[in-house]
């Protein structure tokens, strides 16, 4: 197959698969009535969703090599504590942030 | 009062669009080493709009993957977005014809500010969905763009600016569980993921990780909506 429509099949197939993904719940459950365990699944995934994601974005840490998750365990302390105490979301995130990059940058 | 909300979304996703961009950038930049320019990565970002799908997407598309293995590998790496609209159906209802392009621009980043964040007064819930899913499809673009016009010349380091997505998500988790009493859901969501990760290693561990979750979630029904009735009284 030619290189360039090959590449254009695919991004199609991509871009389809994902918009299906997304789109599926929507069309299963959106017509009618949320049947209930829908409902409390609605509820309650959000939290568990965001302690996966947490995870998720931290999958590339190794922590029995230098520097041990060390940058990312300071930096999100950063955040929790950040925003224990002031609950503001940017201060939170911005200042996590640049702590993670002052760590990778200069001491690790 | 629509652009008080415009404002609003936009004050929410700045950390987005720092990391957008970033992401965005490294994108547009392996892209065009595997020899595909701007118009490539402007199609990739407007229409498939998946950070992690799009990585993929690079080495499918110069590694000539077959048309099949295409599409298997995109139910894979994007199953996660199965979840995302089970707790959006009640919040998307009654967008219109919005609700087709809602449901294209959801991304982890988007569910989170749209699940995640509280609305001041003022705000209109379903204009401040569709701001968010705009202007972080926007950044998303932008990144995309910047990474394959000029990405080998960035003025500064950036190093690790990428972690603004991961604060994100730390703030959300905590916002909730501030403010959140049933904190059995957001364990079960680390619990399950973190043990996955162990047992079927970082390339592997999402999907069996959301089965997971969903079955703890099912087993907890009960005990979690008795809790809920006793503290309603």
């Amino acid at each position: 197959m030619d290189k360039t429509l090959h590449a254009i099949l695919a991004i199609v197939i991509m871009a389809a698969v994902t918009f299906l993904l997304r789109m599926l719940p929507f069309v299963i459950f959106g017509k009618k009535q949320t049947p209930a365990f829908i409902g409390y699944l609605g509820k309650y995934l959000p939290y568990a969703i965001m302690g996966m994601l947490v995870i998720y974005c931290l999958k590339g840490v190794a922590p029995l090599v230098f520097p041990h998750g060390l940058p990312e365990l300071i930096a999100i302390l950063t955040v929790v504590l950040l925003h224990i105490w002031r609950r503001n979301t940017l201060l939170s995130i911005l200042g996590g942030t640049v702590v993670y990059m002052l760590l990778v940058q200069l001491v690790f | 009062m629509k652009l008080k909300t415009y404002k609003r979304a936009f004050i929410h996703t700045l950390p987005v669009m720092a990391g957008y961009i970033v992401l965005g950038l490294g994108f547009g930049i392996l892209l065009r080493v595997a020899g595909f320019g701007a118009l490539w990565a402007l199609c990739m970002s407007v229409f498939i709009y998946a950070g992690s799908m799009q990585y993929v997407g690079v080495s499918l598309l110069s590694g000539g993957a077959s048309l099949l293995t295409v599409a298997v590998t995109t139910v894979m790496v994007q199953a996660r977005h199965l979840f995302y609209g089970i707790s959006l159906i009640d919040r998307y209802r009654g967008t219109g014809i919005k609700k087709l392009y809602l449901m294209h621009a959801l991304t982890d980043e988007t569910y989170s500010l749209v699940t995640g964040t509280h609305l001041p007064d003022f705000a209109d819930e379903k204009t401040y969905y569709f701001a968010v899913s705009l202007l972080n499809h926007l950044y998303w673009i932008t990144g995309c763009l910047l990474g394959s016009l000029a990405g080998a010349v960035l003025p500064f380091s950036s190093e690790g600016v990428d972690f603004a997505m991961t604060a994100l998500f730390v703030t959300i988790f905590v916002e909730q569980w501030l403010t959140e009493k049933e904190h059995r859901p957001a364990l079960v969501g680390v619990g399950c993921t973190l043990l996955c990760l162990l047992v079927f290693g970082s390339e592997n561990f999402l999907i069996p990780a959301m089965a997971l979750i969903l079955l703890a979630l099912a087993l907890l029904r009960a005990p979690i909506e008795k809790k809920e009735e006793k503290s309603r009284g």
